[in-house]
């Protein structure tokens, strides 16, 4: 008897709690997001999550399936035909900041069934989804368009006060 | 974990000689015997059709080598526009383990830009053309050598398909050869990836086990056939290399020799390798003569092969 009453009780917080979190994820949207994860070569990038929002307007195009609405790309269509997949949201909770470390690799060698083994890394994810839209919008694609170099990162690209005394022979011939 | 040895590597050549003696089926079979190289080799996929030709990589590479300063500053779009004679572009060299060059391909409306370094052969042409042991093949995949064992004859940069280990001309009494080294020392062999591969902000490089990446790689094929030539440079040419390419357009039309056969090298230098027994009986000889092929070598270099002719010029000035 008691178990009759409480199958139906745990599907219904199951079903409430899944049903919620994109939800509330998709209702309460951060307006800035600090991205950080170049410090060593570039200043963090404050993201306007807000304007973008306000620009794109539709959330699937680039948290995909996981924000509460269908992704756009028919591929990931094939199986993620509803929005309500995934409860992570931020882009790091699916796109490994550090893709190529042992551990990472590890994981996904042992998984070789997983249909999302290829899956890019953070930055990696960041850059090409950025970087494509803005190709196809007219927006900003040069690196400093969205990165301010710190001194270590004029350093390793000799620029800045780093750059090397003009000469003629790089002109080639 | 030691790298195939030397001596293994001559052994295994050797009798695999001795076999072509006795029959070429039987060379045919040790060959595609020893292609899959190590079972664990490390490697890494290039996916032309996602760099962006930022340099980021030529870059980290210069810093994680402690190479010297470069002409330019990296992030100088200019030296796409270098040709030298015949049209040839920026090649790698003593002083840059990778360089990044633009193309444009008929069947894309974008440019495609291609990184070039070492490809870390399964049977390095350079390894068995070496004479004095200066090179090995690491377990992880790696192609490194040994500058102090080099003495600097230039079989090695002969007798690469891929024209990459370079000469370095800053001692001219202990001139040694310079190539990228996969990051073996202060990466590869703690299991990180290269600084390159590390720093690309568009993920054009996929670091992994050479046998995962090359599934990897055909699925992108599969998934994506619009965007990819259905083929995957270096799972066969020459043997096989660890560094594998996916493009968006034709390999030969972004710089890749497309003229490539799918047998090791080692079949070429064979017959080198044979005589190495009797150099050690010769070797002065033997050494002399290296030494006057090397020198006028570089003479002809000098007027011919338009890179090592810059590089001189760079030199005087
Ligand atoms: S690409 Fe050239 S230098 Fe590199 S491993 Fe192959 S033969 Fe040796
Ligand atoms: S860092 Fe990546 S995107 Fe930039 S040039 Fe190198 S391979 Fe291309």
């Amino acid at each position: 008897m008691k178990i009759k009453i409480i199958i139906p009780v745990i599907i219904a917080t199951f079903v409430f709690v899944a049903g919620l979190s994109p939800l509330m994820a998709a209702t309460t949207p951060p307006a800035q997001v600090r991205i950080d994860q170049l410090s060593k070569d570039f200043e963090p990038v404050e993201f306007d999550h807000a304007s973008h929002v306000d620009m794109v307007g539709d959330c699937g195009e680039c948290h995909h399936h996981t924000t509460g609405t269908a992704s756009n790309d028919p591929d990931c269509m094939r199986c993620h035909n509803s929005g309500a997949t995934g409860e992570r949201v931020a882009c790091r909770d699916c796109h490994a900041p550090d893709p190529f470390s042992a551990d990472h690799l590890k994981t996904t060698s042992e998984d070789r069934k997983r249909y999302h083994r290829d899956l890019l890394g953070l930055k990696g994810a960041y850059h090409r989804s950025c970087t494509g839209c803005h190709e196809a919008s007219g927006g900003p694609t040069g690196c400093l368009d969205c990165h301010l170099r710190t001194e270590a990162g004029d350093a390793l690209f000799r620029a800045g006060k780093y750059t090397p005394a003009p000469t003629d022979k790089a002109a080639g011939h | 974990m030691s790298g195939i040895s030397r001596r293994k590597f001559l052994t295994c050549t050797l009798v695999g000689a001795g076999a072509t003696a006795l029959s070429l089926k039987t060379t045919d079979a040790f060959a595609s015997a020893k292609l899959e190289g190590y079972p664990d080799s490390m490697g890494v996929l290039v996916d032309l059709g996602r760099c962006v030709g930022c340099r980021s990589c030529e870059a980290a590479c210069n810093r994680e080598q402690h190479l010297p300063a470069p002409a330019q500053s990296f992030d100088d779009p200019s030296v796409f526009d270098q040709t030298f004679h015949n049209g040839q572009k920026r090649r790698t060299d003593e002083q840059a383990y990778t360089v990044v060059n633009r193309y444009e391909p008929t069947a894309t409306d974008q440019p495609v830009y291609r990184k070039s370094q070492c490809n870390h052969c399964n049977e390095p042409a350079c390894l068995t053309s070496c004479f004095v042991n200066a090179y090995t093949k690491t377990s992880e995949g790696a192609v490194i050598y040994n500058p102090n064992i080099c003495v600097g004859c230039r079989n090695c940069m002969i007798a690469c398909p891929f024209n990459m280990p370079a000469y370095s001309y800053s001692s001219a009494t202990n001139p040694v050869i310079k190539k990228c080294i996969f990051c073996y020392d202060t990466r590869l062999k703690n299991g990180l990836p290269p600084a390159c591969v590390e720093i690309c902000p568009q993920q054009v490089m996929t670091f992994g086990h050479r046998k995962e990446l090359i599934e990897i790689a055909h699925e992108r094929i599969k998934a994506r056939p619009d965007r990819y030539i259905d083929h995957l440079y270096g799972e066969n040419e020459v043997g096989g290399t660890s560094w594998m390419y996916l493009a968006p357009a034709p390999f030969e039309e972004v710089g890749f020799d497309t003229t490539m056969n799918n047998e090791p090298i080692i079949s070429n230098v064979k017959d080198f390798l044979g005589t190495v027994p009797m150099v050690l009986a010769i070797w002065p000889a033997l050494f002399t003569g290296f030494h006057l092929l090397a020198t006028r070598k570089h003479d002809i270099e000098q007027h011919g092969d338009d890179h090592s002719a810059h590089k001189e010029e760079e030199k005087k000035s």
